[in-house]
């Protein structure tokens, strides 16, 4: 049984990229506006997902780089590294820090800790989403066979 | 005090890298650590003799209210020039006992944490410290009890001391906290003072018995005593150090610690008298029924440990300075002893007294120190033992209550402890050599004969100048225990007493008995007194925990079966009868329904409905996951209607990933089978029905009860002030409530390695042979790791 098709394939290559800038985009965009890590890192997985859907597993693989513990690893740090960033401070664990930073082009600019959490928390959630997906397909092999 | 902890503790850490270096040398070069540990509490010795205590203090948990103290006073000290002197030694000992064992390494890092949890333990003033380090001996001893974990023999003994002393903790910690609550203080400092506070109070029995509970099975009393003989799987030096001068002692020093609190009340003690005597009687006599030197010598400590504990039952000057005194003798000739049979059975090759004999011209250093302690433990003059002897019986001579019985029961179990000590000390080096030994003996390296010789030699000068340490070190730990001071003035020479008049009775019997030791043995009471208390209550025990998970495995097998349908048709039913029956007990009543429904809501709401009865009725698994995503994408629309972008976002997501999910997984399996009988369908049907009513009734009720709007309030006003986030749903996640959201990403990351690990098991059923295409990609996946 094959769901491979030249038509998802060719939709995958313009929607991946899409997909993933879209996924920064809100996840950038969460501290104000609806959005934020877990909705981007949901939104980057399903990306790499519907690639392993249109193109095989070992390709979404090799598009990733890296391996789904790595970003586990890679987000939980960066998570507990932003609350520790604030206990060498001197200040309780997780506490936000802030820089104003006025930069050229862009004007006045704030720059938090908690950009930080949020990225972690992003990547935490693709390596999840990822590891599972990939390590069912190692084990169930069918859907998306070459 | 801290450093000195801590560096032990840094020494264990640094072990393994001194023991690669050099292997041969590791036991002199690491003995150099407890050795400056043992200088440094030795020049404390002055002051605290003076009368002063001294307390550190260290801010570790403020929020809790936990302060990593320290508390110096007589006791304390006494117990860490034992925990650290004698540990120098064994440290020694082990790198000669152990130099060709290829874990030599981790042996010290066990070695050397069980030091630091020990002399942590003894120093420790609040009580939360206290009882970390009470169970990390527990813990670190379990390791090295089980330290040979290839042999079934010692795993098991490894988890019979871990369960009971662990267990007598949690008890002990439960009393522990008692006490704080009734003192109003966490510092053992602070509540020595408020002994009659605390005596009167209601709660002061049930804090006994957990206390006692602690201290009972940690020092191995009755019935507790029988994981102790079972340690003895453990390594020689191991058993020297848990016996002598530290584990099996904790519980011994936790009773002394508070008996100016506890103490002094009758039940204190009829019951340590009480507990105390049996467990000595006892076991002195069981030691003559064993052959093995290590055993032998591991019921003579259960025998100590049973008169210090009645000691202190006793209380009064008197008994309290024989305990003190008795703690330090039996220090010195236990570690001796052990490291003695240790020396045997290296070199020799068997600790079996009956095959011991006429070593006298192969170990003469072994010999010359185990002599020595072997006559301290008979208790023989001039040697320290006899000191320590004499007081028991003094005290006892002295006693207000049960006076004569403790005279008695203590001469009995002397009598023992004098056959053992001629047992084990001089029988293996007198007479002829008997059996062909493995080995052709031959003296034991330095390392391994310094130890007892000193120990040995320590014994015989305190025994003639007791003088050395009975001022300066006993009194003041004696003053630690009575919080009162009394000249202590210790000599071998009491003129003609009663006392001595008591020892020379024990001496006639017990010359008697050791000639006649091997007919003893082998008699008929004996066997049975070691079946009814040597063997009996482990295996009770035993028996114990094989029938607790028989029966755990019982309830297992009952509750998680393995099929699904019995999880949820468990968890609705329960949800169903517990909280509709709590509804209906608050008899809530049907929420008004003001029935303004927007065409558009009424269209998602019928969506949803249709898009559950199509899942419900359908026989393809296919179309049941697309009907289930249509219901869900649904909720994300109400969402989205109601106002939470986020929210619907999320679900909108989650709903996408979990289709392709299940859209992988579903595959695999085969299609609907025909229809269940109509009643399980009638049994589901109304489950699947009474959930809906429930939660319909529910969520009515939550949204006609009026919302109370305050922590929203407070987050919606304060989330740009203190986050600059506009986006309150994203401050409350990231920073709000950010460790809440970092326990969550911690938990998905567990879960993926679960699925991960789950995935990668090699396969039980029939398509095992499909695994035959993975191994390419599990090759690339693991060197990617």
């Amino acid at each position: 049984m094959m769901l491979y098709s030249l038509i998802l394939r060719v939709a995958a290559r313009l929607l991946v990229p899409l997909l993933l800038l879209f996924s920064v985009f809100m996840m950038l965009r969460g501290h104000n506006l609806p959005g934020g890590g877990f909705v981007g890192g949901l939104v980057a997985a399903s990306a790499f997902v519907l690639y392993a859907l249109a193109a095989g597993v070992q390709q979404a693989r090799e598009v990733l780089r890296v391996e789904p513990h790595t970003l586990l690893g890679v987000g939980l740090a960066l998570a507990y590294g932003a609350g520790v960033l604030a206990l060498v401070l001197g200040k309780p664990f997780l506490t936000g820090l802030w820089l104003h930073p006025h930069l050229p082009l862009i004007g006045d600019f704030h720059l938090g800790s908690a950009l930080l959490f949020d990225l972690g928390v992003m990547l935490v959630v693709v390596g999840t989403v990822l590891l599972m997906v990939f390590s069912v397909e190692d084990r169930l092999p069918g859907l998306v066979e070459e | 005090m801290l450093f000195a902890v801590l560096s032990i503790f840094l020494g264990a850490a640094l072990s393994p890298l001194v023991v690669r270096v050099s292997r041969q040398a590791a036991g002199w070069i690491l003995g150099l650590l407890p050795l400056g540990v043992f200088v440094f509490f030795a020049r404390q010795v002055p002051t605290v003799a003076h009368g002063e205590t001294v307390r550190q203090s260290f801010e570790w948990l403020p929020s809790l209210n936990i302060p990593l103290s320290f508390y110096l006073d007589g006791l304390s000290l006494l117990f860490a020039l034992l925990v650290t002197g004698i540990g120098t030694l064994i440290v020694v000992y082990a790198g000669g006992y152990l130099a060709h064992h290829e874990q030599l390494g981790r042996f010290y890092v066990q070695l050397l944490s069980f030091m630091g949890a020990m002399l942590g333990l003894v120093l420790a003033d609040n009580i939360y410290v206290f009882f970390i380090f009470f169970e990390l001996t527990s813990l670190t001893s379990y390791l090295l009890i089980g330290f040979y974990h290839t042999e079934e023999e010692s795993r098991v003994a490894a988890r019979k001391a871990l369960v009971v002393t662990g267990g007598g903790g949690l008890a002990l910690l439960g009393g522990l906290l008692l006490l704080g609550q009734v003192t109003g203080t966490m510092e053992f400092s602070e509540m020595l003072s408020m002994g009659a506070a605390v005596q009167s109070h209601p709660y002061y029995l049930a804090i006994f018995v957990l206390v006692c509970a602690g201290a009972f099975t940690k020092s191995a009393q009755f019935p507790f005593h029988f994981w102790l003989p079972a340690a003895m799987a453990g390594p020689t030096p191991v058993s020297a150090y848990l016996h002598s001068a530290t584990m099996v002692k904790a519980g011994v020093f936790l009773l002394a610690r508070l008996s100016p609190v506890l103490g002094g009340t009758a039940v204190w003690e009829g019951t340590l008298g009480i507990v105390g005597g049996f467990t000595m009687l006892m076991s002195a006599w069981l030691a003559l029924r064993y052959t093995d030197l290590k055993q032998i010598l591991a019921y003579t400590t259960v025998m100590v440990l049973g008169l210090l504990t009645m000691l202190l039952g006793v209380g009064g000057e008197e008994a309290i300075t024989a305990m003190v005194t008795f703690t330090v003798v039996h220090a010195l000739y236990k570690g001796g002893l052990f490291m003695m049979a240790g020396s045997i059975d290296h070199e020799t090759g068997t600790r079996n007294v009956r095959e011991l004999g006429g070593l006298r011209n192969a170990m003469p250093w072994t010999m010359a120190g185990a002599v020595a302690t072997g006559l301290s433990m008979a208790g023989i003059p001039p040697l320290f033992g006899f000191i320590g002897k004499e007081m028991t019986y003094e005290a006892a001579l002295h006693a207000d209550s049960f006076g004569i019985l403790l005279l008695g029961v203590s001469v009995l179990a002397n009598v023992a402890l004098v056959a053992s000590g001629l047992v084990v000390g001089l029988k293996p080096f007198i007479g002829e050599q008997k059996g062909a030994f493995t080995r052709e003996p031959h003296e034991a390296p330095v390392s391994m004969w310094l130890g007892p010789l000193v120990l040995g030699a320590l014994g015989l000068t305190f025994g003639v100048y007791p003088a050395l340490i009975d001022h300066s070190l006993l009194q003041s730990a004696q003053t630690g225990i009575l919080q009162e001071s009394h000249e202590l003035h210790l000599a071998l020479w009491h003129g003609f007493s009663p006392a001595l008049m008591a020892s020379l009775v024990t001496f006639a019997l017990g010359f008697t008995v050791y000639a006649t030791w091997e007919s003893i043995q082998e008699s008929g009471v004996m066997a049975g007194l070691g079946t009814a208390f040597g063997h009996g209550p482990g295996r009770v025990f035993e028996r114990g925990l094989y029938g607790l998970a028989r029966f755990s495995e019982g309830i297992t097998v009952l509750f998680q079966n393995g099929r699904f349908r019995w999880y949820l048709f468990a968890i609705f039913t329960s949800v169903i009868v517990l909280v509709g029956g709590g509804l209906v007990e608050a008899q809530v009543g049907w929420p008004e329904f003001d029935g303004d429904v927007a065409y558009y809501e009424a269209a998602l709401a019928g969506l949803i409905m249709l898009s559950t009865f199509v899942a419900v009725r359908t026989t393809g698994r296919f179309i049941a996951i697309l009907a289930l995503s249509v219901g869900g994408y649904g909720v994300a629309l109400l969402y989205l209607l109601f106002g939470a972008p986020d929210l619907a976002m999320t679900q909108f997501a989650i709903e996408t990933l979990t289709l392709i999910l299940l859209v992988i997984v579903i595959i695999h399996l085969p299609g609907i089978e025909e229809e269940e009988p109509l009643g399980v369908r009638l049994r589901d049907g109304a489950i699947a029905l009474g959930c809906g009513a429930l939660y319909t009734v529910m969520m009515s009720v939550i949204v006609s009860s009026p919302l109370d709007r305050r922590v929203s309030e407070y987050l919606a006003q304060n989330s740009y002030t203190e986050a600059l986030g506009h986006n309150v749903v994203n401050v409350i996640l990231v920073d709000f409530r950010g460790i809440d959201t970092m326990g969550e990403i911690t938990v998905l990351t567990i879960a993926a390695i679960g699925v991960y690990v789950l995935m990668r098991m090699p396969r039980r059923d029939a398509h095992a042979e499909a695994d035959d295409e993975v191994p390419a990609e599990e090759g690339a996946a693991s060197t990617a790791e």
